[in-house]
């Protein structure tokens, strides 16, 4: 089976924990900020209630998937859900790299998110609702995306359990740094590793959605590294190409993109 | 209709059931409708090519080639829009 070898687990893990990690940096500006504004108690309420309300997610939904759902079926499904799901990351991650989205910056939304607390008012009680539902959300909007991840990646190879540990070990290295740095979460690579998840989460997805129509990929489980190659090489082709086609206004036009939410 | 009236008229399951759709329709189409028919069509081009058991393999290594399009016509098409 696919991904139950070393090569699959490797990425796999590898796949999970850039997510997670990515997905983390950004929920961690969110508690940082809260925790600072409004105060630490209610900011780790709401963190601990997000992580059990999505550990809860994993549990309930795994298991049932696997168990309930035939695996081609599953392979199908999941495989185009990664694709579709790995494409999005990708294609910012490209865009971003080749300056025609501007990165995220975790430093303006962390005084974004400072703002907006100070300005809302205290609460009267111990309890902060504001600083609870901020800590909450956050952690739980930015996990969902890990969640699905998890399961989608950790279901498909029968490896749903290193899956969640890989996905909560990258919780507990994004909090230890966090700890660390404090607020100089700018630091963090983050396109570079939106880029690796990506190039993995399409790897993935191509690899399952083929199996799940039947089609038969020569040298089995070695295609996965063989695709991430390829998708790498195809995502630096279009960087360059895009770099290129743009240097001539690359001096009088600044790189534009959506929200730093994004 | 706003978004506010609608809320007080609707029950909370259909609220519910709105907020469950929009959540998935955000987190899989959004602003990239491109991708996910992309993604569908090449999922439907290798399904076709895999009745026929002799082409099983070469359906494999065609996936990644028809997924490299898929990102490549998106990426260009972000591109066209910011660099008119």
């Amino acid at each position: 089976m696919a991904a139950a070898s070393p090569t699959g687990a490797v990425v796999l893990v590898t796949a999970v924990f850039l997510a997670s990690a990515v997905e983390m940096v950004e929920a961690l500006t969110i508690v940082l900020a809260v925790g600072v504004t409004r105060g630490w108690r209610s900011a780790f309420e709401g963190v601990a209630a997000a992580l059990a309300a999505l550990c809860a997610l994993v549990v309930v939904f795994g298991p049932a998937l696997v168990h309930w759902v035939p695996l081609s079926v599953l392979r199908l499904v999941v495989g185009g859900l990664l694709l579709v799901f790995g494409l999005q990351w990708l294609r910012k991650a490209i865009l971003r790299a080749a300056g025609l989205k501007a990165k995220h910056d975790e430093d303006a939304i962390y005084a974004e998110q400072v703002a907006e607390l100070s300005a809302a008012p205290a609460s009267a009680s111990g309890r902060d609702a504001t600083a609870f539902a901020v800590a909450f959300k956050g952690v739980f909007l930015e996990g969902l995306e890990v969640v699905v991840i998890v399961i989608t990646l950790g279901t498909t190879s029968h490896r749903l359990g290193l899956a969640a540990l890989a996905a909560a070990a990258a919780v507990v290295v994004v909090v230890v740094v966090g700890l660390v740095v404090h607020r100089q979460l700018s630091g963090v690579p983050e396109n570079a590793m939106k880029m690796g998840v990506g190039l993995m989460l399409v790897s993935f997805g191509t690899f399952w959605s083929a199996e799940g129509v039947h089609a038969t990929w020569p040298g089995s489980d070695l295609a996965i590294p063989a695709l991430v190659a390829f998708y790498g090489l195809v995502a630096w082709l279009l960087v360059y190409a895009l770099r290129h086609a743009t240097a001539p206004h690359a001096d009088d036009r600044p790189a534009v993109g959506g929200s730093t939410h994004e | 209709m706003s978004d506010e009236r609608r809320d007080t008229t609707q029950s909370a399951p259909a609220r519910w059931l709105a907020a469950f759709g929009r959540f998935w329709w955000d987190f899989l189409i959004g602003d990239t409708p491109e991708l996910f028919v992309g993604v569908v069509v090449v999922v439907a081009v290798l399904a076709v090519l895999c009745l026929r058991p002799g082409l099983r393999t070469a359906a494999a290594l065609l996936a990644p080639v028809l997924v490299a399009g898929v990102l490549t016509a998106s990426v260009r098409r972000a591109a066209r829009r910011r660099n008119p």
